[in-house]
């Protein structure tokens, strides 16, 4: 403040100043209802457009049925339920163990330029795009399961199918995993350590009682971003999954799963009317799966939380 | 000093080797005797909890600590051994500065060592949790949630729980590292009362930022500086009669400010706890 500034230029640069303190709250309040009104006005889409089908078809009878055929009028999408919740399952059960150990591995016992180097390469594989390991995934894991895994475990497959895309879904989302647990666990105060070494457990003693019930809600959090992007992912199993609208006869089998049933007929259906509404209503169940899934998983981690605090 | 000697130190010396060296310990010989409370004083950075935990190899933990000399508890060198190091680390506990409640509840932060070390039925389990739970005047505060997360607990709580828990596994010598200092005063207070209780029975061996702390529960107090070992000398001697001038100044410069020079016991105990990290 200068020294010449008379009182009323004092008072003046005060008013201006409560000024935009005000206004200031108004646009912030602003931005975060804008943030609330766009997911309103998603979720009314989403179920203003589905009601035209819903009107002519039963819910229970098109997510029990298995026949998509708009040109015939049929509009089951178990098959993309069952599809989804097998890949889901598949490729979680696979990347998760596996997401957990390569954590303990980086946060706790890999030093120096061995773990700069192995955190580095994880996060290049995080970063690049699915399409590409969707390219990857066509040219070494559709022969790999087709010729090789399949007769292996005595199954038939021409490659492409649910084993396949949960391979690759695996293969993506693991890296994000490894990340969100190794931040987790870094982020434990050296004391827990101590704490545990200090009466005479062994490390693995100490990771195990202690570091991971203690970073347990982090890496829960991380297994579930996992879950969200298996869950939406659309390009992967769009390329590789093989495209059956038929309920799969087991995991080496083609199928469908809710994105894909999306983006496949999204093109050449979206103008008659009714395939359209069913369209959106796959896309309002994938997004309601999502919510519950969410919901549930927000109450278990509190759980954790409170059990596991430190 | 000459009583029974639980722990001694041979020329022992620690060396961070980051980005820049840095020598924490330099060439410390010192003994602690059985059964006493031995302070270790020093102003901050000096190296007392690097030597702390120096004494049971805690600071293997961070990547870049270089060791030299050794540590003999009885007649056994701890670094040259052929015991494992969890086995050390048991007969010599460590209690950290802040109040750590391990991610488990009341009951099995207790239990966590012992069911590590022994095998103990479930009613052996209950009494030795118990007792150190006693032992620790924590018992009437906690025995009707023993079930609840040992993080429900006050600070104050949290810090005697990890007592007990240190306690549980049987140690020769406990390492509490400034274990008051994070605390309030009155939580503070029972805290010492505890440790009071405990040097009876175990060698403890205490960073102090506090002298005040130092010259009521030590027996005997170690004066750092800069790494090195300046002054080891029973506790009445050291406050009444330093050898050393850096001592003299040490002990004149926290005097000076200390605004009362203990006429009466029971009101010193409330000095401010420093918060250091």
């Amino acid at each position: 403040m200068g020294t010449t500034e008379t009182p009323s230029e004092g008072a003046n640069r005060l008013d201006r100043r409560l000024l935009l303190e005000r206004l200031s709250s108004y646009w912030l309040v602003g931005a975060g209802f804008f943030a609330v009104a766009l997911f309103g006005l998603i979720v009314l889409t989403l179920v203003q457009q589905s009601i035209p089908i819903v009107s002519e078809y039963s819910l229970f009878q098109m997510m029990t049925s298995s026949n998509w055929d708009p040109a015939a009028d049929e509009f089951g999408f178990l098959p993309a339920i069952v599809g989804t919740i097998y890949v889901t399952i598949l490729s979680m059960a696979m990347g998760t163990p596996l997401a957990i150990l390569a954590a303990i591995y980086i946060a706790e016992y890999a030093e120096g330029r061995t773990k700069v180097l192995v955190s580095s390469f994880i996060d290049v594989l995080a970063a690049i795009p699915s399409v590409i390991f969707g390219l990857v995934g066509l040219i070494v894991v559709v022969p790999f399961v087709g010729d090789y895994l399949a007769p292996a475990l005595g199954a038939h497959s021409i490659g492409l199918g649910i084993v396949t895309v949960s391979l690759v879904m695996a293969i993506i989302v693991t890296p994000f995993m490894i990340s969100l647990s190794v931040e987790s666990l870094e982020a434990l105060p050296d004391e827990l350590r101590e704490s545990s070494l200090g009466v005479g457990a062994t490390k693995w003693e100490t990771i195990r009682t202690v570091l991971l019930r203690a970073a347990g809600p982090g890496i829960f959090s991380a297994i579930l971003l996992g879950f969200g992007r298996v869950f939406g992912a659309t390009i992967v199993p769009a390329m590789l999954i093989g495209g059956q609208t038929a309920i799969p006869d087991g995991p080496f089998d083609a199928g469908e799963t809710l994105p894909t049933l999306i983006v496949n007929d999204f093109g050449e259906l979206m103008s008659i009317p009714l395939t359209q509404s069913a369209l959106i209503l796959v896309g309002l169940t994938l997004l309601v799966v999502v919510w519950i899934f969410n919901f549930g998983a927000m109450l278990i981690r509190r759980r954790l939380q409170r059990r596991w605090q430190y | 000093m000459n009583d029974d000697i639980a722990l001694r130190t041979d020329d022992l010396e620690v060396t961070y080797t980051g980005n820049r060296e840095v020598t924490a310990l330099d060439g410390v010989s010192t003994e602690f005797a059985e059964n006493k409370l031995t302070a270790i004083i020093g102003p901050s950075g000096c190296g007392k909890s690097t030597m702390l935990k120096a004494l049971n190899r805690l600071h293997e933990i961070q990547p870049n600590a270089e060791i030299t000399g050794e540590v003999y508890l009885g007649d056994e060198g701890i670094y040259d051994t052929d015991d494992p190091l969890p086995e050390i680390r048991r007969r010599v506990g460590y209690v950290p500065q802040t109040p750590t409640a391990l991610p488990l509840s009341i009951y099995n932060n207790v239990a966590y060592g012992a069911k590590l070390h022994g095998d103990y039925s479930s009613d052996e389990l209950d009494d030795l949790v118990e007792s150190y739970l006693r032992k620790v005047n924590l018992w009437d505060e906690v025995k009707d949630r023993l079930d609840d997360p040992g993080a429900e607990l006050s600070t104050g709580q949290i810090q005697r729980l990890c007592l007990a828990r240190s306690l549980a596994v049987e140690p020769e010598v406990l390492l509490c590292d400034e274990v008051t200092s994070a605390l309030d005063p009155i939580s503070a207070e029972q805290v010492e009362e505890t440790l009071e209780d405990l040097k009876e029975e175990y060698t403890i061996i205490m960073v102090t930022h506090s002298m005040d702390q130092a010259k009521r529960l030590a027996d005997d107090v170690i004066f750092l500086y800069l790494g090195e070992l300046v002054e080891a000398n029973d506790t009445r001697s050291f406050f009444e009669d330093p050898q050393h001038e850096r001592t003299q100044e040490f002990v004149k410069g926290h005097t000076a400010i200390d605004y009362d020079d203990e006429p009466d016991e029971e009101n010193v105990t409330d000095e401010q706890p420093v918060a250091t990290r």
